[in-house]
């Protein structure tokens, strides 16, 4: 067993933090503040190649493992979850999705290009009606010759304004005895007659962040976009959703060491009853639990990018992992908030957007009470993983790396 | 063409700085390239992207200089090469640029040498200017902008009192101050190159140089007196009443 | 018996800088203690004037190369000149100001002459002729004392770290001419390309220093032409540093940055205070809307009496600050002004 990582993983951190501290984290406040996100943060991270960072060379991408994802994921959301949540979809959700399940042709047309910046990439699943729930979707494709009829309305989708690509589950098979069967996938062109996307305001945090509605009406999609085979939606959905859930704990992990950090800083600086607040226990207690979260939360992650590497199935360590990472997430930020007194209250400081960017993670990608189920489910036996059609590939560093 | 660039492995600027038992320390804080540096390796990456050319950076100092040189690897750098020698331990400045001259000519055909403002740590800011001098080449020292003419290099200095615009044929040395532009950060690919480099070390026997005596030595060295400061909060109903107590204080001072 | 402390004097376009007249103030005091004169080294193209201030600030003697090849300042000419000059005198210690010319000759000079510098010295004791020199190194953040064994010493020293210079109008002294040594420098000065004459930040005795702060006055409406929001931010800040300007003008002083609000692009980098900036000891620094981050720390710590202007009570700056204002830079730095003039009769 061996703990360390290599240098490319750290230089590749590296990198990241001095693009995130000079570029994201002295303006994020704003941001934050006025709802929008911030126009340099996608190209940016494109022309940095952070879009493409664990695709293989030969499909555009930088040729990294799956632990960097993890790390740069960590990474990001220590600035701000909105560039994590670009991770999640765009990778995670989406990238991997074509590289595990997409045939050579859409590898060319979809993956190349998304990971190399130059096309941005989201995920469908979710609708108005339907969260956990996905196999009581609504929206339908239904196949009329050479190309599917797509009809329906995504709900909560990060980037839907923002992206050219979308990977859209929907019903094809109207009458399947088990509801799950009837679903398939899609790679859509979202510049495609009959699409409509808008984003959505109020919401309690990632308020820098894009996140949208996406609908349909009447979309021709091109039979050659259906990815992986008819009825076979929901399994790609849930395998998506291992790679999404990875961005997402290694994400929260990142907001646990911001909020310990924030609160050290503070704890050291700040000084009630003639010392700075850190000599004092109850203090010290809180930042103790952040680091004890920060250090289990991440072995979880690096497992489960440990396990992505040697393609093994994760479904059940990656859960964890999200579950435990996003709950000691919003914890830590409170904690954080409350070491900081009536200023963790204000938004001069960081820590209460930590907790308003928290809560999210706590509910998508499966909500916390959807990783105790499965959790529980795999205890008792009652829940196993079958094998997939296609599997993540493992990671070669010798394929990923080269040229064609 | 051959440019040189010479960095050097230093504290993260953010680091606590202590001196501990008379040794140096600074916690747990980084080593990082010095960040004046970045800007040289900038620079140098720029010209040889104009000119066709190819940037060695050089780095004298121990086995943990080797990170700076892989960042600047990662930025771009074609080659790296550390100077490392058990005699270099107390080396002072016009002995590093000694040494540093002495690499640069056994890179062979170096047209070009690329230097930070100063490092952040001895804060000497001379190391450009007495390596030129080793060399015998023209310095043109706090270049905030460079361009190469044929075989003449024009840059704008940035003096006290303004930019001096001042040119010199090669082989010549170069210092960069920030105006130059901001540095790239490493690519992924850069990264992964650097990883795995190799990077070879020179002897000072690899160099044919003698160990240079220190003629400048640091006899001892001290946290700073801690700073007396009374201070004092100005409070007021209003604005004006603030400034009014604050022109009180400022004027009592005499230091106008 | 020859004059064994000098001091190199600085001069742009014929006009000394004024921390020459405290390197030659400083050499007069260790040549007192070493029973010797002081050599005032004047180099430059119809600079010869200069001689006679240098005398009133304690030199007895100026070595002055006034030539044509020397009109602008070029390192290796001017280091070539100097160390010539050395080698047929016999300094045991030359004093520089450190500015970016300072540097550049002592640190060549030191090559040629086979011995060494130490630049950017805040104090400086004797033990018989050998200096012992305390400059600060890691921005500050500590003090080395440092000595050069071999000879001559070339020290720089830190601009207004000496205090003032005390002048004799009554003072004269001799000047020597001494041949400039300019053929082997192949740098060619091809002009200016800014405009020169602006306080120096090294140089001032006021500094006025604008941080990130000087952006978040919302209430202030861009003009309607400005659309993108960076620029709203950027053209605010230009409002908060106006306010900023107004009051350095009033002080006489000059205008700082914080790193974070030169990185946002609200003024130019020329203007940074910090350790990756320029390093600042003025008598007085009013830092209005900057948080204090120790790498802005280490630029400044050493000034005399420090004000502090932030919104946040918390901010670091106030720790360093014999002053501090928890309020809006956008009020208070006008109602000072305002009062600034009344009491200055401006």
């Amino acid at each position: 067993m061996d703990f360390t990582l290599s240098q490319e993983h750290n230089m590749a951190v590296e990198m990241v933090r001095n693009f995130t501290h000079k570029e994201v984290i002295p303006t994020i406040r704003e941001w934050d503040r006025k709802q929008e996100m911030a126009p340099h943060i996608l190209p940016r991270m494109a022309e940095l190649g952070i879009l493409g960072i664990n695709i293989p060379v030969r499909y555009g991408g930088q040729g990294f493992d799956y632990i960097t994802l993890g790390l740069v994921c960590e990474e990001l959301e220590y600035a701000d979850t909105t560039l994590r949540v670009v991770m999640s979809v765009h990778m995670g959700l989406n990238s991997m999705a074509v590289l595990q399940w997409g045939t050579e042709d859409q590898k060319q047309r979809f993956l190349v290009p998304q990971a190399k910046g130059e096309k941005y990439a989201c995920f469908g699943l979710t609708e108005p009606g339907a969260g956990s729930d996905v196999a009581g979707m609504t929206s339908t494709a239904i196949k009329k010759g050479d190309h599917y009829v797509l009809n329906g309305e995504k709900m909560w989708i990060s980037l839907a304004s923002k992206a050219h690509h979308a990977l859209v589950v929907a019903r094809t098979n109207l009458n399947a005895a088990d509801p799950h069967d009837g679903l398939s996938a899609f790679l859509v062109e979202l510049d495609s007659k009959g699409v409509t996307t808008g984003d959505i305001h109020g919401k309690m945090g990632v308020r820098a962040g894009s996140t949208g509605w996406l609908a349909f009406q009447d979309v021709k999609v091109p039979a050659e976009n259906l990815l992986g085979e008819e009825g076979e939606g929901f399994k790609i959905a849930m395998s998506c959703l291992d790679n999404g859930r990875y961005t997402v704990g290694s994400g929260a992990t990142g907001l646990i060491r911001a909020s310990l950090d924030a609160s050290v800083k503070y704890a050291n600086d700040r000084k009630a009853f003639g010392r700075e607040i850190g000599k004092f226990q109850l203090v010290q207690q809180k930042i103790a639990y952040m680091v004890q979260s920060y250090e289990m939360a991440r072995l979880l992650y690096m497992k489960s990018g440990w396990m992505k590497n040697q393609g093994l199935r994760n479904t059940r360590e990656t859960s964890l992992a999200k579950w435990f990472a996003t709950d000691a997430s919003f914890d830590a930020a409170a904690e954080a908030i409350q070491v900081h007194g009536a200023y963790g209250f204000s938004d001069e400081y960081d820590v209460e957007r930590y907790l308003r960017n928290s809560k999210g993670a706590v509910i998508y990608e499966g909500t916390s009470e959807i990783h105790q189920l499965m959790q529980a489910s795999y205890a008792l036996g009652y829940r196993t993983d079958g094998d997939l059609r296609c599997e993540l590939p493992a990671y070669d560093e010798e394929y990923w790396q080269a040229d064609s | 063409m051959k440019i040189v660039v010479c960095v050097k492995q230093v504290p993260d600027t953010a680091a606590k700085v202590v001196v501990d038992g008379g040794v140096v320390s600074w916690g747990d804080a980084p080593l990082v390239i010095n960040p004046w540096d970045e800007y040289a390796v900038e620079a140098a990456l720029q010209l040889a992207e104009k000119s066709g050319g190819t940037v060695t950076a050089i780095s004298l100092g121990g086995e943990a200089a080797k990170e700076a040189l892989k960042h600047a690897l990662a930025m771009g750098c074609n080659d790296a090469v550390l100077v490392n020698d058990p005699a270099l331990a107390d080396i002072d400045t016009q002995g590093a640029a000694r040494v540093l001259a002495a690499a640069i000519q056994k890179t062979g055909d170096a047209r070009i040498a690329v230097f930070g403002k100063q490092a952040i740590d001895g804060d000497s800011g001379v190391t450009a200017a007495q390596t030129a001098r080793a060399l015998g080449w023209p310095a043109l020292t706090l270049a905030a902008s460079v361009s190469l003419d044929g075989d003449t290099l024009k840059v704008e200095r940035a003096m006290e009192e303004g930019r001096q615009k001042a040119e010199a044929p090669l082989p010549a040395v170069l210092s960069i101050v920030k105006d130059f532009g901001e540095p790239r950060y490493p690519s992924f690919m850069g990264i992964r190159k650097a990883a795995k480099a190799e990077i070879p070390a020179w002897s000072l026997a690899d160099l044919g140089v003698a160990a240079p005596a220190a003629a400048v030595t640091w006899k001892e060295i001290l946290n700073p007196p801690a700073r007396q400061v009374t201070n004092e909060m100005i409070t007021g109903a209003s604005p004006d009443e603030i400034a009014a107590k604050l022109a009180d204080k400022i004027m009592e001072e005499k230091v106008l | 018996m020859a004059n064994t402390v000098w001091a190199y004097i600085d001069q742009f376009k014929g006009v000394a800088t004024p921390a020459s007249w405290e390197a030659v103030a400083v050499a007069r005091k260790l040549a007192d203690q070493l029973g010797s004169g002081v050599t005032a080294v004047i180099l430059g193209s119809g600079v010869e004037a200069l001689a006679a201030t240098a005398f009133h600030h304690g030199a007895d003697e100026a070595l002055v190369a006034d030539d044509p090849a020397l009109a602008d300042f070029r390192g290796g000419a001017y280091a070539a000149t100097l160390a010539a000059a050395a080698k047929s005198g016999s300094p045991v210690i030359i004093l520089f100001p450190t500015n970016s010319r300072g540097r550049e000759v002592a640190g060549m000079a030191a090559i040629d002459l086979n011995s060494g510098v130490i630049p950017d010295v805040t104090d400086i004791a004797l033990e018989g002729d050998q200096v012992v020199a305390t400059r600060p190194v890691y921005a500050g953040k500590l003090l080395a004392k440092v000595a050069c064994t071999a000879r001559p010493q070339l020290i720089t020293l830190r601009v207004r770290a000496f205090g003032k210079p005390a002048v004799d109008a009554g003072r004269t002294g001799t000047v020597t001419k001494i041949a400039a040594v300019a053929d082997g420098d192949k740098v060619k000065v091809t002009g200016y390309a800014e405009s020169e004459g602006r306080l120096s930040l090294t140089d001032a005795g006021v500094i006025v220093s604008g941080g990130r702060g000087t952006s978040n006055n919302a209430a202030l409406q861009p003009p309607a032409d400005i659309t993108d929001e960076k620029q709203k931010e950027i053209w605010r800040a230009q409002q908060g540093f106006k306010l900023i300007g107004e009051l350095a003008e009033t002080l006489g002083a000059a205008v700082g940055a914080s790193r974070a609000a030169v990185d946002a692009g609200y003024i130019p980098y020329s203007h940074q205070v910090g350790q990756t900036g320029k390093v600042v000891s003025p008598d007085l620094y009013i830092a209005c809307g900057i948080s204090g981050a120790i790498q802005h720390q280490a630029g400044m710590r050493s000034s005399k009496v420090i004000v502090a202007i932030n919104k946040d009570a918390e901010a670091p700056i106030f720790k360093l600050a014999r002053y501090g204002v928890v309020g809006d830079l956008h009020d208070i730095v006008p109602a000072l002004t305002k009062v600034m003039k009344e009491r200055l009769g401006k």
